[in-house]
């Protein structure tokens, strides 16, 4: 007879879902641990509350994820090969030729273009990583800060450039009157030789450095 | 007297606690931490909740039919508040002396029906009347149940009167409560909860005020102080119903702990503070359960409903009635 039946299947239905529960509010003494993704035992201890109470407490992040890139200025060539592969134009460089190579940057490359400008729009950033992979001197990285909204879209175009205003005109003259006095020479050769300056892009060689090819099993 | 003024200041310290209470339960039993800002644990959140809440505006629609709407909340409360007269406190403090005083309780707190056709009808607005109509139907339909079952208890203890009920239970601790005393009780105990919970609209069987469906049901036009008055009802309910099962199934007053052998473990756990202790702590234990109950059940449907009182409880509460009948007469013999 289902009515009898109707009785005891919601007893039987109430008694399981009621232990369901008391199980539930008795493991929430128990809280999930903030484990990275990268810990082995991740997917353990699933019991007990889950909340991650943000801006008090964070789960780690990888120290390689694809957050917030950050340049490393003084080990910039301004090579623009981060520019070119970017598939979204969020990097937006203004070089300046130096007249002659002025300094070398910590993996012993030299210097001989000035950044005056080096906006990375996080805006329009799809975290895809190819600028840090193209990146011949590793100063463009990915960090593993990923909080940083803004109220102010425009906020999130991130300068790397460190010049003044000054310097730059100072650096945009020197090479302007760098290129005339070429002019002139290259009029008038039998006027004084002057020693010439690699220009060419490619001059800057990166040290080779191998990097560590992701073991595939 | 004394009860009067000593329910009315729990009553309102229990509401705050037990908003709180039942958004911990909640979070806990979903896997989560509930109010964690204000104060230490969010113990306070209720407290700034309430602040928020009454500095709201009075609003009362143009359409409303004034003079009910704005009575509303207090009729409701009123009739609830009215059954913590009757309920005694300790062994000293007795209530209100009323020979008939579950019957009254009974009959004063299906008033609140009242109240809640009044807000729902007056809101002028198809929620608030469906949420009313709703909820007349279903604690009518509910009072018989609930009215069987203590019936039964009455049957069995003799007497009408609360306080006389939990001396009957006094003696050897937990052993001496109605529920262990008298095992045929415990059928009338389930349709009790079963039925108080739908007295106090509490999920699963919280049709009168369905988010989903109906806004907030009766009070969806009220807000600020008012609102905060059919809430403050709906757990006065809760917690006067957990007292009323107290006493007429778990002893009342009395202690749990029974003596063993020399050590007077019933007679050191009595006495005045003792006593309201016991009485508070089954039944806010009762109310944890209200909650439990709540979030682990799912709403039911309105024939459902119907259906569950008029076709399963009221038939078992009358057989059950019968059986208590039969006890009675063989305990006498």
């Amino acid at each position: 007879m289902s009515y009898f039946k109707n009785i005891s299947y919601a007893l039987r239905t109430t008694r399981k879902g009621l232990a369901l529960t008391l199980k539930y509010f008795f493991s929430a003494r128990f809280r999930r641990n903030s484990k990275s993704v990268a810990a082995a035992n991740y997917f353990d201890g699933e019991k007990g509350t889950f909340t991650v109470q943000y801006p008090n407490e964070e789960i780690p992040v990888p120290d390689h994820g694809r957050y917030k890139l950050h340049n490393e200025i003084d080990d910039c060539i301004v090579c623009d090969k981060c520019a070119k592969i970017c598939p979204v134009d969020c990097i937006d460089i203004e070089p300046i030729r130096a007249v002659e190579e002025y300094g070398k940057t910590s993996d012993g490359t030299p210097l001989r273009i000035h950044a005056a400008k080096f906006d990375i729009d996080m805006a329009k950033c799809c975290f895809c990583g190819l600028c840090t992979v193209v990146c011949p001197t590793e100063c463009l990285t990915m960090t593993n800060e990923f909080d940083y909204s803004t109220a102010d879209i425009l906020d999130h175009n991130f300068s790397f450039g460190k010049m003044t205003e000054k310097e730059i005109t100072e650096k945009r003259n020197e090479f302007e009157e760098f290129q005339a006095k070429k002019e002139t020479i290259k009029s008038n050769p039998s006027s004084e030789k002057i020693k010439p300056v690699s220009l060419k892009k490619t001059g800057a060689k990166p040290v080779l450095k191998p990097r560590p090819t992701p073991k595939r099993k | 007297m004394l009860t009067f003024v000593f329910y009315l200041f729990f009553l309102l310290i229990f509401v705050v606690f037990a908003v709180y209470a039942e958004r911990k339960t909640a979070a806990f039993i979903q896997n989560r931490l509930g109010p964690m800002e204000v104060g230490p644990k969010g113990i306070l959140q209720t407290i700034a909740d309430l602040l928020k809440m009454l500095q709201k505006e009075d609003i009362k629609a143009d359409a409303v039919d004034k003079l009910p709407f704005l009575l509303a909340p207090f009729i409701v409360f009123t009739a609830v508040f009215a059954g913590f007269s009757v309920l005694p406190l300790n062994a000293y403090v007795a209530g209100s002396s009323i020979s008939g005083g579950l019957f009254l309780l009974l009959a004063i707190i299906s008033l609140d029906v009242l109240g809640i056709l009044m807000a729902g009808w007056s809101s002028n607005n198809k929620y608030s009347l469906y949420g009313a109509m709703r909820s007349v139907a279903q604690i009518i339909s509910y009072e018989v149940p609930i009215g069987l079952s203590v019936l039964c208890v009455v049957l069995i203890t003799g007497t009408l009167d609360l306080q006389e009920m939990s001396i009957q239970q006094t003696g050897s601790g937990f052993l001496s409560w109605n529920i262990i005393s008298h095992p045929v009780l415990l059928i009338p105990l389930v349709i009790f909860f079963i039925a108080a919970l739908a007295e106090s609209n509490r999920t699963p069987f919280d049709l009168p005020e369905s988010e989903s469906e109906l806004v907030a049901g009766y009070h969806t036009e009220y807000s600020g102080f008012r609102w905060g008055i059919f809430m403050l009802s709906e757990y006065g309910m809760m917690l006067l119903l957990s007292i009323v099962a107290t006493i007429i199934f778990f002893g009342g007053w009395n202690s749990p702990i029974p003596n063993f052998g020399s050590l007077k473990l019933y007679e050191w756990t009595s006495g005045m503070y003792w006593g309201t202790f016991w009485l508070l702590s089954k039944s806010l234990l009762l109310v944890f359960v209200q909650m439990w109950v709540r979030w682990t059940l799912p709403r039911l449907r309105v024939d459902q409903l119907m259906s569950l009182s008029w076709k399963y409880l009221t038939p078992l509460s009358l057989l059950m009635l019968f059986v208590c009948g039969i006890w009675k007469l063989w305990l006498v013999s």
